[in-house]
C-alpha cells in the first residue's frame, strides 16, 4: 500500500500503529536511562555529603535556563503536533523550526557549561584539578553528569535532526496531515527527551537547595 | 592438585551435612517427579499412538480442578524448600560468639591466610577441629570466591569489602581449597588445601610457626611504619580520635549518622578517610590507598581490636 | 508466484522488507555464528578431555570459552527462534500481510550483522577473555583482552533486538486479522509477545551497563571499581538484570514452538489453553524479580538473597503448569512420531531436567555449594541448548515445508533428533555430577580424579556435533531437492497453513477465515 493511496481511516489507524511504536521504543529509552539515574543513586547515597559540596561547581542559572528553553520547546512541538492534524503547513513549518532552533539553543547553552566545567578543571580524567573536600565523590559526581547530560545532548541532537527532516519534508508536500504519524511519534520523542531533563536538572543542578 | 581418596565428596564440615541433607531431600523430590512425568508421558505416547484401538472420546481440552491442583501444590513444595535453604544458609552467616578468626586475601593468583596469631601461609588453611572459626575474606584485586568444596561453603572476596562465613570442621583430613569465581589467566590453578588437624596439633602447628608477634603486634609495627601515630598517638599535638577501645564502639559522624566500628568501617576509615569523618573533628587525615595492603589493613584491624 | 521467486538479484534479498525473507536472512546469520560458537566449544571439550592443560594454554582457554558465551548468548539464542521462525511466522499467524515497521525489521537484521562484525574483529585481533559476565573489576582493570570491541558488539546487536522486539508488539496490538482476538492467537503469537516485552524492557539496561564498563575501561574513571569509589556488586545487579530475564528470551519461544507441535501431531488441542497464555506471561513478569538469585555468595546481604529465592520458586510455578500441561495434551491424542514432534518431546524432556535442577540452585544453602561450578554449567545448557535449541531444531522441520516448499527426509531427521538427544545428555549429565563434586566452571585444568565424567562429557559432545552437522547437510540438500510440499503438509490448523507453501509475497492471496479457538484438532479425525 502506498502512502498516497491511504484513506483517512487508513491515516488514523497508520498513526495509532506509530504512535505505539514510538511509546514502546520510549520504554526502552527508560530503561536506558534508569540505569543511569540508578548509579546516580547508588553513588549518591554512598556519600551525600559530597555530592552536595560537588553541585557547587556546575552552573545552576545555565542550567535553569536551559530548563527554560527545552520547556518552551516542548510547548512550540505540541502546537506544531496540532498544527499537522489541522493541515495547516505554515503554522507547522514555523513551529517545527522554532522548535529545533530552541534544541539548537539548548545545546549551546550546555556547549558553553562543557566549556566553563573544562576551564575550572572538573572533567574526570582529561582535566581533574579538583582538590577540595570529597575529592572521589566530587570526581563520580562529575563522570555521572557528563554521562548522563552527554547522553541527553545525544538524544536531543538526534531529536533535532527528526524535527528539521521533517520540516524539511513539509516545506515539499501541500497536504501535512499526511505526515500527521511521523510528527505525532517525533513530538512524543521530543517530550520525552524534555521529560528527561526535568529530572536531570534538579539531580545536578539542585542538590544543595534542599539540604 | 590431591584430592580426597572418596569418590564421592567428604563432608567435612557441620553444615556439610546439613546442606547435603536438603541436596540429597531434593534429588529424591525432583528424581521421583522426573520418572512420574516421563511414565506418564511415555504410558500416553504408547497407548495413543497414532493408529491405536484406545478410546478417544471426549478428550478434555481443560479441568480447572486438575489445573489448581497442580499448581498449588508445586508452589506450597516450593515454599518448603524455600524455607528449609534459606534456614541453613542464614547459619551459614551467623557470626558464632567466641569463633576463632582467620584471614583470607585473595591475589591473582593465590590465597594467603593469616591466623590471629600471625601465622601466615600461602594457598593453605590449617585449622582444628571441632571448633568454630570465622573466615574474613577480602582480595587485593578482582573478584575470587574461596570455596571448600568439603565443607560446601563458597563467598565470594569483593573488592573493597569483607565478606566472611562461619565455618565448624568436623573431620580431620586434608581438603581442597579452591577459586570458583574466574579471576583470570591462572584462575583454575588458584587454591590449595585445607588442613584439619586435632586441636591439640593444631596449637602446636600454630606455636611453631609464629612470628615474632601476633597479628595486633604486626599490626602495632604497621601502624607505626604508616606514621599513624603521628596523629593518633593521645600524647600527639595534632587533633585526631583516640583509636583505644574504638572497636566494637558506636562512633558520632559529623553528619549525625551514628556507625558501630567493624571491619568495613576501619577499613574505610583508612581508605576513605572523609566518608564518615568522626564528629567534632576537622577531615584532615589523608587516604592511605595505596599505601596500605589487604595485609596491612587486616592486621591493623587486628591491632585495634587489641587496644 | 511465492515470496521466494519475488526477485532473484542479492539486493532482492539484503534490502528486503518481506518479513519472510528477513527471517531467513537471520537464519543464514545465526547458523554461521552458531557454528562459530560451536567450534569454541568443540575446542573446550577436546581441552578437558584431559586434566592437564595440553591442547590449548590458559589464556586461550580462557578466550575460547568467553568466545563461545558471547557468541551462543547474543549471536545464536537471542535471536534463534525469534529472529528467524518469529519473523517468518508472527505476520502470518495472526493473519497479516506484513509487520508494522517492515523498514525497521531489515535494519535491524543489519545492525546484527554490524554487531556481528565487531565479535568477529575481537575474535581476528586477538580475543576477550573476561567471560560472558564481563564482570568488573576485572573487565575494567585487569583484563589484557579486547573487552571494549566484544562489549560494543554486544552493545549494537542489543539495537537489533529491540527492533525485533518493538516490531513484534506492535504489530501483534495492531495487525491481528478481524476475529483473531487475544485468546484466539497460537501460543506461539503469545510466546513472541512476552519475550518481546523482555528484549524491549530489558535489553537496553544491558546496552547502558556495558556502555558504563567500556567508559570506565577506557578512562579508568566510573562507578563500578571499588579503588574509584564504585562497587564491583552494582555491575553484577545491572548484569543480571538483564541476563536473567535473557534466558526466557531463550525459552519462552522454545515453549511456543513445542506447544504448536505437540498439539499438530497428538491431534490434541493444547490441555489448558488459557493457563499456557497466562504462565507465559507470569514467566516473563516474575523473570524480571530473580536477578539476584545469580549473587547468592556475591557479598550482597543475606536478607536479599531470602527475597530473590523465593521469588525463584515463585517463577517455577508456571514453568511446572507448561509441563504438566504439554504432557496432558498427550490424553487421548492420536500421536505421530514425526521428527518435529521427537524434537518437541525432547525439547519437553529436557526443560524439565533442566527446570527441576533449578530448584536446587534456588535452594540458598545449596547454592552455596553449586554455584560456580559445573552443576550450574550443566542447568543452564540444559534449559538453553536441551530446551532452546532442540525447540528450534523441532520447529525448523515442523516449518521447513512453509518456509522452503519443499519436504525434508523424515528419516534422517528423526535419526538426528535421536542422536541429538542422546548427545546432549552424554555431554551434560555427567557435568551436574562434577558440580556437585565441586567442578568449578572455567577451569582449564581439573583434578585427575574427575576425569571419566569430562571424559563422558566430552564423548557426548562429540555426538551432538554429529547431531547438529546431520541437520545442516541434509537440510541443505532438501532446500534444493526435496520434494515439493504441499501447502499443509501436517494437516495442521494455524493460519499460516491456510496460505500455499511457499507464501506468496503478501502472505494470503484471500484472507484466511479465523477459527474460534486455535488447535482445533480431534483425534479421532486421522489425517491421511
Amino acid at each position: 500500500m502506498s502512502e498516497q493511496a491511504l484513506s483517512a481511516s487508513g491515516r488514523e489507524w497508520r498513526s495509532e500503529t506509530v504512535s505505539l511504536g514510538m511509546w514502546v521504543f520510549l520504554l526502552t529509552e527508560v530503561m536506558f536511562f534508569g540505569v543511569l539515574f540508578l548509579a546516580y543513586f547508588h553513588v549518591r547515597h554512598g556519600d551525600p555529603e559530597g555530592f552536595g559540596i560537588a553541585s557547587r561547581h556546575v552552573h545552576e542559572w545555565l542550567g535553569t535556563l536551559n530548563t527554560a528553553i527545552l520547556l518552551t520547546s516542548s510547548l512550540s512541538m505540541a502546537f506544531a503536533v496540532r498544527a499537522a492534524a489541522e493541515d495547516d503547513r505554515k503554522a507547522l513549518l514555523r513551529l517545527l523550526i522554532v522548535t529545533a532552533l530552541l534544541g539548537v539553543a539548548f545545546l549551546g547553552v550546555k556547549g558553553t557549561e562543557y566549556f566553563l566545567e573544562w576551564n575550572d578543571g572538573l572533567v574526570p580524567r582529561l582535566n581533574f584539578e579538583y582538590a577540595g573536600p570529597h575529592p572521589r565523590t566530587v570526581a563520580e559526581f562529575f563522570f555521572l553528569y557528563f554521562v548522563m547530560t552527554g547522553v541527553h545532548a545525544v538524544h536531543l541532537t538526534i531529536g533535532i535532526g527528526a524535527v528539521a527532516w521533517n520540516a524539511l519534508r513539509a516545506r515539499r508536500d501541500a497536504h501535512v496531515a499526511r505526515r500527521e504519524d511521523a510528527i505525532e511519534a517525533v513530538g512524543l520523542y521530543w517530550h520525552f527527551v524534555d521529560v528527561i531533563w526535568v529530572f536531570l536538572y534538579p539531580l545536578f543542578y539542585l542538590v544543595l537547595l534542599y539540604r | 592438585m590431591t584430592h580426597p581418596p572418596e569418590w564421592l565428596l567428604p563432608a567435612a564440615s557441620e553444615g556439610a551435612g546439613r546442606i547435603d541433607a536438603l541436596f540429597f531431600s531434593l534429588l529424591a523430590l525432583t528424581g521421583f517427579v522426573a520418572v512420574a512425568i516421563a511414565l506418564v508421558a511415555l504410558v500416553f505416547c504408547v497407548k495413543y499412538r497414532r493408529g491405536s484401538a484406545a478410546d478417544r472420546s471426549d478428550p478434555p481440552s481443560q479441568l480447572k480442578a486438575l489445573e489448581i491442583a497442580w499448581s498449588t501444590i508445586p508452589l506450597v513444595i516450593f515454599i518448603g524448600i524455600f524455607v528449609w535453604g534459606a534456614r541453613v544458609y542464614a547459619s551459614l552467616y551467623q557470626p558464632a560468639d567466641g569463633a576463632m578468626k582467620v584471614f583470607a586475601v585473595g591475589k591473582q593468583w593465590m590465597w594467603r591466610i593469616e591466623h590471629a596469631n600471625g601465622r601466615r601461609e600461602i594457598d593453605e588453611l590449617h585449622l582444628p577441629v571441632d571448633e568454630p572459626v570465622r573466615i574474613v575474606i577480602a582480595t587485593e584485586d578482582v573478584i575470587h570466591s574461596f570455596y571448600i568444596p568439603a565443607f560446601r561453603v563458597k563467598q565470594d572476596a569483593v573488592p573493597g569489602r569483607y565478606t566472611g562465613l562461619t565455618v565448624t570442621p568436623t573431620r580431620v583430613g586434608t581438603y581442597e581449597l579452591l577459586c570458583s569465581e574466574y579471576c583470570g589467566t591462572d584462575h583454575a590453578r588458584m587454591g590449595g588445601h585445607v588442613i584439619v588437624m586435632p586441636k591439640a596439633q593444631f596449637a602446636k602447628w600454630l606455636a611453631e610457626g609464629a612470628p615474632a608477634g601476633s597479628m595486633a603486634a604486626q599490626g602495632k609495627a604497621t601502624f607505626q611504619r604508616l606514621g599513624c601515630t603521628g596523629c593518633h598517638d593521645p600524647r600527639s599535638s595534632l587533633h585526631a580520635p583516640e583509636l583505644a577501645g574504638l572497636f566494637g564502639r558506636a562512633v558520632h559522624l559529623q553528619d549525625g549518622r551514628t556507625v558501630i566500628a567493624d571491619e568495613a568501617y576501619i577499613r574505610d576509615s583508612i581508605l576513605l578517610p572523609k566518608k564518615d569523618v568522626v564528629a567534632g573533628f576537622e577531615p584532615v587525615m589523608p587516604s592511605y590507598q595505596g599505601q596500605a595492603s589487604e595485609g596491612d589493613l587486616l592486621e591493623l584491624i587486628a591491632y585495634l581490636r587489641a587496644q | 508466484m511465492s515470496y521466494l521467486t519475488e526477485g532473484f538479484t542479492l539486493g532482492s534479498w539484503l534490502f528486503t522488507k518481506d518479513h519472510k525473507r528477513i527471517g531467513i536472512l537471520y537464519a543464514l546469520a545465526i547458523t554461521v555464528f552458531f557454528f562459530l560458537g560451536g567450534i569454541a566449544a568443540t575446542l573446550i571439550r577436546l581441552e578437558l578431555a584431559t586434566p592437564a592443560g595440553d591442547l590449548v594454554g590458559a589464556d586461550t582457554y580462557n578466550k575460547l570459552f568467553t568466545l563461545h558465551g558471547v557468541v551462543m548468548v547474543w549471536f545464536f539464542l537471542i535471536p534463534s527462534i525469534p529472529s528467524t521462525l518469529g519473523n517468518f511466522l508472527v505476520p502470518l499467524m495472526i493473519g497479516a500481510r506484513e509487520v508494522a515497521f517492515p523498514r525497521l525489521n531489515i535494519l535491524s537484521w543489519w545492525i546484527y550483522v554490524l554487531g556481528g562484525l565487531f565479535v568477529v574483529a575481537t575474535l581476528v585481533l586477538g580475543g576477550v577473555d573476561t567471560g560472558w559476565t564481563f564482570y568488573t573489576p576485572y573487565s575494567t582493570m585487569f583484563s589484557n583482552s579486547y573487552v571494549v570491541m566484544a562489549a560494543a558488539g554486544v552493545f549494537v546487536v542489543g539495537f537489533s533486538s529491540i527492533l525485533t522486539g518493538l516490531n513484534f508488539i506492535v504489530t501483534i496490538h495492531r495487525m491481528r486479522a478481524p476475529g483473531m482476538t487475544w485468546f484466539r492467537m497460537p501460543l506461539f503469537v503469545w510466546a513472541m509477545y512476552a519475550t518481546s516485552l523482555i528484549l524491549v524492557l530489558a535489553t537496553p539496561v544491558l546496552a547502558m551497563t556495558l556502555t558504563l564498563m567500556a567508559v570506565e575501561r577506557l578512562w579508568h574513571v566510573g562507578i563500578f571499581d571499588p579503588a574509584l569509589g564504585g562497587d564491583p556488586l552494582l555491575f553484577q545487579h545491572l548484569f543480571w538484570f538483564y541476563s536473567h530475564p535473557a534466558v526466557y528470551i531463550m525459552v519462552l519461544p522454545a515453549m511456543g514452538v513445542a506447544s504448536e507441535v505437540i498439539t499438530c501431531f497428538a491431534r490434541k488441542r493444547v490441555f489448558g489453553y488459557r493457563f499456557m497464555a497466562y504462565a507465559i506471561l507470569g514467566i516473563a513478569g516474575f523473570g524480571f524479580l530473580v536477578w539476584g538469585h545469580h549473587m547468592f555468595v556475591s557479598g550482597q546481604s543475606i536478607y536479599a538473597g531470602m527475597v530473590f529465592s523465593l521469588l525463584s520458586y515463585m517463577v517455577a510455578v508456571p514453568s511446572a503448569i507448561k509441563v504438566f500441561n504439554w504432557t496432558a495434551t498427550l490424553y487421548k491424542g492420536s500421536i505421530e512420531f514425526s521428527a518435529p514432534m521427537i524434537y518437541a518431546l525432547g525439547f519437553v524432556g529436557l526443560f524439565t531436567i533442566g527446570g527441576l535442577t533449578g530448584l536446587f540452585l534456588a535452594a540458598l544453602a545449596v547454592d552455596v555449594h553449586l554455584t560456580d561450578t559445573y552443576f550450574v554449567v550443566a542447568h543452564f545448557h540444559y534449559i538453553m541448548v536441551g530446551g532452546t535449541v532442540m525447540a528450534y531444531f523441532g520447529g525448523l522441520h515442523f516449518w521447513w515445508p512453509k518456509v522452503t516448499g519443499r519436504m525434508y527426509p523424515e528419516t534422517l531427521a528423526r535419526v538426528a533428533a535421536l542422536v541429538m538427544f542422546f548427545g546432549f545428555n552424554l555431554t551434560f549429565f555427567p557435568q551436574y555430577i562434577l558440580g556437585y563434586l565441586g567442578m568449578p566452571r572455567r577451569y582449564h585444568e581439573y583434578s585427575p580424579d574427575l576425569q571419566l565424567l569430562n571424559v563422558l562429557s566430552s564423548a557426548g559432545a562429540s555426538i551432538l556435533a554429529v547431531g547438529y552437522l546431520m541437520p545442516l547437510a541434509y537440510l541443505t540438500w532438501a532446500m534444493f531437492h526435496g520434494k515439493r510440499a504441499p501447502s499443509n503438509p501436517w494437516h495442521a490448523k494455524g493460519l499460516e497453513w491456510a496460505t500455499t507453501s511457499p507464501p506468496p509475497k503478501d502472505n494470503f492471496d484471500a484472507m484466511p477465515e479465523v477459527p474460534r479457538v486455535p488447535y482445533e484438532y480431534d483425534p479421532r479425525e486421522t489425517p491421511a
